[in-house]
């Protein structure tokens, strides 16, 4: 609406990233995922928070190495769900990285738009059980908004000082995109800086278990051979936890406080819907990926990467190559997939591959699809495989897809201030 | 060019009558739909008043295969989807009878906590009713992820309409409902479509909610007299009164709306949010943020504080919105704040959490459409702190031209919205 | 029945709303506003809900949002205490 506003920007107004936040369950921190993705470390592990014996799975890309206390004060544990934790680490590492302080800008100018798709759902599982257990005196202050989607929003805000434009998401593994769409379009909007992007967890038996319901989850047992987007072998995905929290910035308020480097540009964002099922119409995921490079003005022929949503269940990863190779032509842009490594990080799973493509840019390689070894020649797909490709990568088009039929695409190109 | 947004079809699911018309006579009458909770036995918890919807998804047309899939709360969305598209004269199906094309069209919903009612049904299932932590894979639902994740919920909309373009759900707590619609209405501005299905629901009587809602001690304790329990800006309220409801609208872009020669309720001119960053569930009493937010909406709808001619309250009847909004109304309105009528339907209809800011667009374009100014139910004697007019028990009959829609809730959201006279009409 | 003491209350803080160095500091700080400290509202109502738990106390709600400092407060749970005899 604010595009009848007199502060509305022009358009051309760009959306950087100047700071990146990372926990994934390979690596925590931003260059221990890159160098973990590169090197090809698994974070997909047999689940150690519970005995999943009585499962029919038992895999997820779990974070072991987060100790919330070691980065965050104390006063924030009792009130916060892991993800949220999880969340609030991942923003404090991106704002420094983009040197942002309490004192940077002003508040009005900097907001909050993140992705969520299972809300505090282990804090949750906690005091639904309490309730039903011990009554309802017994349910914890905290858990009104501890449980709510909109709670990294908020914490983030609080703790950061920020006052503008914000705002919570939903859209299952797409909508970390849609957070990051959703950024840019704020700050094109006349805001100076957005923390965006989404963190997710739900590992605790109900929450582990919800999953599983969703049919999609593999029941593989060892953990290199569980989740193989794009493989002929492909019997599913494994859940993880984790995800990635960015800074978008406009270049000439980030340029006016100093800052020197960018990761690169939010050059491009689009989401589209999948038909009803039953309709017999196919995937939008293509058209997703055309707009957003119709947004960005890109050709095909100037992305130098994708980097796939990768469901790993054939009749979808069929469709997203199909999708691909009716934009690229058949084997006409390298495709890859660093998830595997981690598993679906759903709202953490799109923000993640953005900051992946990022890094792609920096140093000029790809990670391989780990695990991956036999793809469909149908499929056609130059997916990397067994070792990373060194390669210039100035534009990178990131995919995501959410159950149900969600699909959002966003391209992100090499930029200076 | 710039791109005008207008409210096209409504569909409503309240408290106190089903549809768009009992809600409307609900509101114009000042009668109140709050009532003892009826869905469980609320005898333990500390609040036992909800506004509660008298929702027959038999007579609703659902299949019983439907009605096993979808939560409540998608229930009442796609039942007020389908009358917001027979009040804009669209048919659902695949794409809307030709307009829009279906990449044009999408969706965004508004919810606070989503399928918290099946969430809470299937745990009691399969946790051995709390007993077990590690829960018995062998009493999963086929559709727990759906509740897990609720994605599902702007899905079945998009399903209903045939929508392919953007589909969302915005969760920002107790703002939802206005800035689902607000988010839809920036697609339209921008360009990336030509029309949404937009608004809100929320189904959060139940247990859980009742409980975290009674931790906090933000309900009524008024158990004794529920149908007087919701008492926005009155002295003797103590909490606001949790309810259940949905609303649901048709936006376009209004030249198609024009060239289809649809009825225009109402057209979206400014919308803003803003964060106080300040508490999750706690209020200045300064109102700032919601000032700034009121302040930049009615910038963007090129209106001045004078021209607001109504505004909508947040209202939810605890001392602290209460006197934090009043204080808001003062900062960004200045002396208009105690010449223009401020009224809550949450005295009448509960507070949804993610539903009532739809719910509440619904009533502002209804005001609009019909010169009705909806007062504020039980409300006698105005707490001291809370000195403007706040419509008093009685509705009012008011041309309204340009009308002024608040939220504010959990994690600092502080939303505002300036819905208009369709052009043409205003003078 | 058991008085509540200062540690009881420090461990009852720490666990229902986080760590705090100033109550860890000593006895100067049960005259400190809970303001001071940096523990809110919530903080309060939830150590309440857990005082009620371990001591059976019930702290009417509108006392628990009114009561300023540690001393005030054990005060108003040992002072409801059920007669030890």
């Amino acid at each position: 609406m604010t595009a009848t506003s007199v502060t509305t920007p022009a358009p051309a107004t760009r959306a950087v990233v100047t700071g990146i936040g990372v926990t994934a369950p390979n690596g925590l921190g931003t260059e221990a995922y890159w160098k973990a993705a590169l090197a090809g470390v698994n974070g997909i592990r047999e689940l150690s928070r519970f005995d999943a014996g009585r499962f029919p799975s038992r895999l997820a890309g779990e974070i072991t190495d987060f100790r919330a206390e070691d980065h965050l004060p104390g006063r924030l544990l009792p009130q916060t769900d892991l993800s949220t934790r999880l969340t609030l680490a991942a923003s404090d590492w991106a704002l420094a990285d983009a040197e942002v302080t309490p004192e940077t800008l002003t508040d009005y100018t900097k907001g909050v738009v993140t992705s969520n798709a299972t809300g505090g759902f282990e804090f949750t599982h906690g005091e639904f059980r309490k309730l039903w257990t011990e009554g309802p005196e017994h349910v914890s202050v905290y858990e009104s908004f501890a449980w709510f989607y909109a709670v990294n929003t908020g914490q983030i805000s609080i703790r950061n000082s920020m006052r503008g434009p914000s705002a919570a998401l939903v859209g299952e593994q797409a909508g970390g995109l849609d957070a990051i769409g959703h950024a840019r379009r704020t700050v094109r909007q006349g805001t100076d800086l957005m923390v965006t992007g989404g963190v997710d967890s739900a590992l605790d038996p109900w929450g582990y278990a919800s999953q599983l319901a969703g049919g999609r989850v593999t029941t593989v047992a060892d953990p290199d051979r569980a989740y193989l987007p794009f493989d002929t072998r492909a019997s599913g995905y494994v859940p993880g936890e984790g995800g990635a929290i960015l800074v978008v910035e406009n270049p000439d308020t980030a340029r006016e406080r100093g800052v020197r480097r960018v990761y690169g540009e939010i050059a491009g964002y689009a989401a589209t819907f999948d038909p009803a099922p039953g309709s017999g119409r196919p995937s939008r995921l293509g058209r997703a990926a055309e707009l957003a490079l119709d947004d960005a003005g890109v050709a095909p022929g100037e992305v130098d990467a994708v980097f796939a949503d990768a469901a790993g269940i054939p009749e979808l990863d069929r469709a997203e190559a199909e999708a691909i190779a009716g934009i690229f032509g058949p084997g006409g842009v390298p495709v890859t997939a660093p998830k595997a490594l981690t598993g679906r990080l759903y709202a953490g799973g799109g923000p993640l591959d953005v900051v992946a493509a990022l890094l792609a840019i920096r140093d000029g390689v790809l990670p391989a699809t780990a695990g991956t070894g036999e793809v469909p020649e149908t499929y056609g797909l130059d997916l990397v495989l067994g070792e990373p490709r060194e390669l210039p990568v100035g534009t990178a088009l990131v995919l995501a897809r959410g159950r149900w039929g969600f699909n959002a695409a966003v391209v992100v190109r090499a930029a200076h201030l | 060019m710039t791109r005008r947004v207008v409210l096209t079809g409504i569909g409503v699911r309240a408290p106190g009558g089903s549809g768009t018309k009992e809600f409307w006579e609900l509101l114009t009458a000042g009668r109140t739909a709050t009532r003892r909770i009826s869905f469980f036995d609320p005898s333990p918890f500390r609040s036992q008043v909800a506004g509660e919807v008298d929702f027959d998804a038999q007579a609703e047309g659902f299949t019983p295969r439907e009605l096993r899939r979808m939560d409540r709360a998608t229930q009442f969305a796609v039942a007020c989807t389908r009358d917001a598209l027979a009040d804009s004269g669209l048919q659902p199906g695949s794409a809307l009878a030709g307009h829009p094309e279906p990449h044009r069209l999408g969706v965004s919903l508004g919810s606070a906590v989503a399928s918290a009612t099946s969430l809470e049904r299937e745990y009691l299932v399969m946790s051995g009713s709390g007993r077990e932590w590690v829960v018995d894979p062998g009493y999963l639902s086929p559709h727990m992820f759906d509740y897990l994740s609720p994605g599902v919920m702007p899905a079945e909309i998009a399903w209903t309409v045939g929508a392919e373009g953007p589909v969302t759900m915005v969760s920002d707590g107790c703002t939802s409902g206005l800035d689902a619609v607000g988010y839809a209405a920036q697609l339209i501005r921008e360009g990336s479509v030509d029309a949404m299905v937009a608004g809100a629901a929320d189904t959060p009587v139940s247990p859980i909610v009742v409980a975290c809602f009674d931790a906090i001690k933000a309900t009524t304790t008024r158990n004794d007299d529920p149908e007087h329990a919701s008492r926005p800006f009155d002295g003797s309220r103590n909490g606001f009164v949790l309810a259940e409801g949905a609303a649901m609208f048709v936006l376009e872009e209004y030249g198609s709306a024009l060239a289809r020669g649809a009825h225009v309720y109402a057209e979206l001119t400014g919308y803003a949010t803003r964060s106080n960053a300040y508490h999750m569930t706690g209020l200045k009493k300064d109102g700032r943020e919601l000032a700034e937010a009121i302040r930049v909406a009615l910038g963007q709808a090129r209106a001045d504080a004078t021209d607001v001619d109504y505004v909508n309250a947040h209202g939810s009847g605890t001392k602290q919105n209460d006197r934090h909004e009043t204080a808001a109304f003062k900062r960004s309105l200045g002396q208009h704040a105690y010449d223009v009528p401020v009224s809550s339907i949450k005295s009448m209809v509960g507070h949804s959490l993610g539903a009532i800011g739809s719910i509440e667009i619904a009533a502002c374009a209804l005001a609009i459409e019909h010169g009705i100014v909806p007062p504020t139910a039980n409300l006698h004697t105005a707490d001291p702190e809370c000195d403007l007019d706040y419509v008093p028990l009685t509705a009012r009959e008011r041309r309204l031209n340009t009308v002024l829609t608040v939220g504010s809730g959990f994690g600092g959201f502080q939303s505002a919205m300036v819905l208009q006279r369709p052009e043409g009409a205003r003078s | 029945m058991k008085t509540m003491t200062l540690d009881d209350l420090r461990r009852i803080l720490r666990e229902c709303a986080g760590s705090d160095e100033g109550l860890e500091a000593g006895e100067s700080a049960l005259d400190t506003a809970f303001d001071d400290l940096g523990y809110d509202s919530l903080a309060l109502m939830e150590s309440a809900s857990r005082i009620q738990k371990e001591f059976g106390v019930a702290i009417p709600d509108d006392e628990i949002t009114e009561v300023e400092t540690p001393r005030a407060l054990l005060d108003l749970v040992n002072g409801s205490l059920p007669a030890a005899a």
